[in-house]
């Protein structure tokens, strides 16, 4: 017996029209944990580099974490890995709520799905029936009405359901997977779309075993009740109402326009009020106590669901207030569209007409208004019609498609993906790093677990790590005590403290754990539930396999080392791990590839930035080294004098 | 979680013997619909305990439904043989509720609380336990507080009801499933060498 897994994949062709009960590799957890560990392993080994990613022969895969359904707390995001369109690299991304759990419970650990339906179906999974089924009748249809509609023809509310909007039916880079409340954004929901793959309905009553029930269950609930008591887990901006942070901070428009003192206390008191004037209640997911989703209705819009800056992202882009992110989000949720990514595309658009590159015919019938245009320009998108057409390939792609001058515009993104939209002024070592070096396409998926900035007083700094938990080693303690200014850190201490900051996501997004109660939580007060200290104990407890901190470090370094594997084979290299130029106003060429080529080093990658055979070799890799090899990816860089190597 | 256990009611009723009532309360506007309840139920009546999690054996379940904002959690109570034929919707707060968002009763006409191996019914114990439990498990999961536990002071009836062992609510419950033609069959079945 398997505890914690199930030890089944469910491999569906949708060409075929085959389904597959396949047993897992009974070491894949012990080495890839599951989730994104072990989604790695099988796009490495299953999907080759040249692979198109609207090919059939793309996977697209569906990974529960190797906690789901135990009782570890806030174990429920789903893991959703393919290759992406825009960036033609590995797309990652995750979705809270109940859906990894409830696959768990109807005996599976993944669905990998490949080929593409003749027409849209979806999947009906209900403990051993699975069944691809037509869904033409939901052509078109929102994606949590895609949800409610199944429920109610398969009569069952028990039922949980992921879908995609019309944004997904007409592959739109940027469309989510959502489910219920909850969306995997960053590039996923075009290649669910692109295998004619509309909705994924998961019922299962099975049970899910525990290797040592009553040590793990007293655990669980001892975290449980910190995530509840603690205001370092779970998403502060639920509670407190002052988001100064996003705006004061972050770019307004095409990521263009900082402003600096917008905030203020009447402005507060109003936009509270249309909170708490349109808002149903807070909700939680799946076996979690905290409440991160605001639910919000609003006259005449779809019933929607945010969190954290989810709610800034269309106003900001508008240069308008909150009421018009409650009035456009019910509706571009229910298209799934990524509300990060989106908003910066049409605000992009818009300054392209501004700047006379784009014209008025390009944009028939648009509103002068600019709430007006920007749904003018959301219906574009998700039909994909006119000029949608276009701006649906995301920024990167629709600047190098329109041309004429408009890449100069396109000037926020990495790996071809868009970022956050944030424009600052001296170069931070350790963010240059993230931001260039992470694969999981967003600064919110790297950073997170050492504060951002240093606390002014010794006093406040000998409090914060005497309360510190979460450190994997003591070095970190005596790191941020020494550590004044925001500028003033060595760049070993920066190498250390970018790796345990991606460690923690890593291990998150392969356990099913939430950002928010761990990896994204820790740098904003510190006292968050899972890190490097207990996770190793709970994943032994739930699991019943040996476990401690060095050989969990060991796992997360070797899952992250084959997500780069996988990425250099398709061409991933040095000159693509650049932060947006912009970034930051003052820039400094030579120490940015300086760090970077020591951050590699760190690392055990070579100075392009692929995983050298050592490195690969000491962490069970040798196959991906094998392969690397075969491509002559390794040897033929090692012996290229670093200096030449170097991209400007 | 609500660890203060509230007393309702004085020592006895008319000086007359009085015995205590496990309640549980729900405020359905409270509940975050993070169903820990249901996790926490199935695995204290795992056997052995906490040895497995399926919240399709809680005797506690959400019913959720996100797009009309529903979210009730309801307990396991007694098995009805026979449907429900009051089909009533309820508009609460501007909110549509069936009346099946509120019955506890294990039915015919519905799937909530039947053990999914057996296709017997399922009903809440208030976590019976030794020593006992402070609070029932979902209970004392329930960080948003949407469930309190309360124990009320009630009159004892004049003849208390004889205890049924556990072997007896089960055949009662196969018989008012199957009948008692096709329970009695099988027993004979069964116990031919």
């Amino acid at each position: 017996m398997r505890y914690a897994e199930t030890g089944f994949d469910l491999e569906i062709d949708l060409s075929l029209g085959s389904i597959e009960r396949v047993a897992s590799e009974p070491d894949l957890a012990e080495y890839y944990l599951g989730g994104q560990g072990a989604a790695a392993k099988i796009l490495f080994e299953r999907v080759p580099p040249e692979t198109d990613p609207f090919s059939p022969d793309n996977l697209l895969i569906f990974g529960t974490g190797l906690l789901h359904a135990t009782p570890a707390p806030a174990a429920n995001r789903t893991v959703v890995n393919t290759f992406s369109p825009q960036t033609n690299l590995m797309s990652h991304s995750l979705f809270g709520g109940f859906f990894g759990p409830e696959l768990k419970h109807a005996g599976y650990d993944r669905i990998i799905i490949r080929g593409k339906a003749p027409d849209l179906v979806y999947l009906y999974i209900n403990n051993d029936t699975i069944e691809i089924r037509d869904a033409t009748h939901l052509r078109g249809k929102g994606c949590a009405e895609t949800g409610d509609m199944l429920k109610k023809e398969l009569n069952d509310y028990k039922i949980q359901v992921a879908a995609i909007g019309l944004a997904g039916e007409n592959r739109v880079y940027m469309a989510t997977i959502d489910h219920n409340h909850a969306s995997a954004a960053r590039g996923v929901g075009v290649i669910m779309g692109d295998k004619r793959l509309k909705a994924i309905a998961v019922r299962g009553t099975k049970d899910v075993n525990i290797a040592r029930p009553a040590e793990m269950f007293e655990l669980c609930q001892s975290l449980h009740r910190k995530m509840g008591g603690s205001s370092g887990c779970g998403d502060w901006m639920a509670v407190d109402e002052d988001d100064s942070f996003h705006h004061n901070h972050f770019a307004w428009g095409n990521s263009r326009t900082r402003i600096k003192d917008y905030w203020s206390p009447e402005l507060q008191r109003r936009w509270t009020d249309w909170k708490y004037d349109h808002m149903d209640r807070q909700t939680g997911c799946y076996n979690c106590p905290k409440k991160c989703r605001n639910v919000i209705s609003w006259p005449g819009r779809p019933r929607f669901a945010y969190k954290c800056f989810g709610k800034d992202t269309y106003h900001m882009a508008a240069f308008l207030e909150l009421d018009f992110s409650y009035e456009i989000l019910g509706v571009a949720q229910e298209y799934g569209v990524d509300s990060y990514s989106t908003p910066q595309v049409m605000a992009f658009a818009l300054e392209l007409l501004e700047a006379g590159i784009l014209s008025d015919n390009d944009f028939p019938g648009m509103p002068s208004d600019t709430r007006g245009r920007f749904f003018y320009l959301l219906e574009k998108i998700v039909r994909r019609e006119g000029i949608g057409d276009i701006l649906a390939n995301g920024t990167w792609h629709a600047a190098r498609q329109i041309g004429k001058g408009a890449e100069a515009y396109e000037h926020n993104t990495t790996k071809k993906f868009e970022q956050l939209p944030i424009k600052l002024g001296k170069l931070n070592p350790a963010y240059f790093l993230m931001i260039a070096t992470g694969e999981k396409m967003s600064i919110t998926q790297i950073e997170g677990s050492f504060p951002q900035d240093p606390l002014p007083t010794k006093e406040q700094r000998e409090e914060f790590v005497g309360k510190w938990e979460a450190v994997p080693d003591e070095k970190f303690k005596k790191y941020f005590l020494e550590w004044e200014k925001r500028s003033d850190m060595s760049d070993d201490r920066t190498f250390d403290i970018v790796d345990w900051n991606e460690a923690m996501h890593y291990i998150d997004d392969s356990l099913g754990l939430c950002g928010f109660v761990s990896s994204f939580r820790g740098q904003f007060g510190g006292d968050i539930a899972y890190h490097m200290n207990n996770i190793p104990q709970v994943i032994s407890l739930a699991t019943g396999m040996e476990m401690d901190k060095e050989k969990l470090w060991k796992a997360f370094q070797r899952i992250r080392t084959l997500v780069r594997a996988v990425n250099v084979r398709r061409g991933l290299r040095r000159k693509d791990e650049r932060p947006p130029e912009d970034h930051w106003a003052v820039r400094d060429e030579e120490y940015e590839q300086m760090l970077l080529t020591k951050y590699y080093e760190f690392k055990g990658w070579n100075s392009e930035g692929i995983p050298t055979r050592k490195t690969l070799d000491r962490l069970d890799l040798g196959y991906a080294a094998d392969d690397l090899e075969e491509r002559g990816l390794l040897a033929a860089v090692e012996s290229v004098p670093v200096k030449t190597a170097v991209a400007v | 979680m609500n660890t203060q256990v509230r007393r309702i009611g004085g020592a006895a009723v008319n000086g007359r013997a009085t015995k205590i009532v496990k309640e549980i309360k729900v405020d359905i506007n409270k509940c975050t619909g993070c169903r820990a309840c249901e996790m926490a139920c199935s695995a204290f009546h795992a056997k052995p305990k906490y040895s497995s999690i399926n919240p399709a054996r809680s005797r506690i379940r959400v019913v959720v439904d996100e797009l009309n904002d529903e979210y009730v959690p309801i307990r396991a109570g007694d098995y009805t043989p026979s449907e429900c034929n009051g089909r009533h919707i309820y508009t609460i707060d501007g909110k549509q509720y069936s009346e099946c968002s509120f019955c506890g009763a294990c039915c015919p006409s519905r799937d909530y609380f039947i053990e999914p191996d057996s296709g017997l019914p399922l009903k809440c114990d208030m976590c019976e336990n030794v020593p006992p439990l402070a609070e029932p498990m979902c209970v004392q999961v329930c960080e948003a507080d949407a469930l309190t536990y309360l124990e009320r002071e009630v009159e004892r009836e004049e003849t208390p009801q004889e205890k049924r062992g556990q072997m007896e609510v089960g055949l009662e419950s196969l018989i008012n499933q199957y009948g008692i033609e096709a329970v009695m069959d099988s027993l004979n079945r069964m116990s031919k060498p």
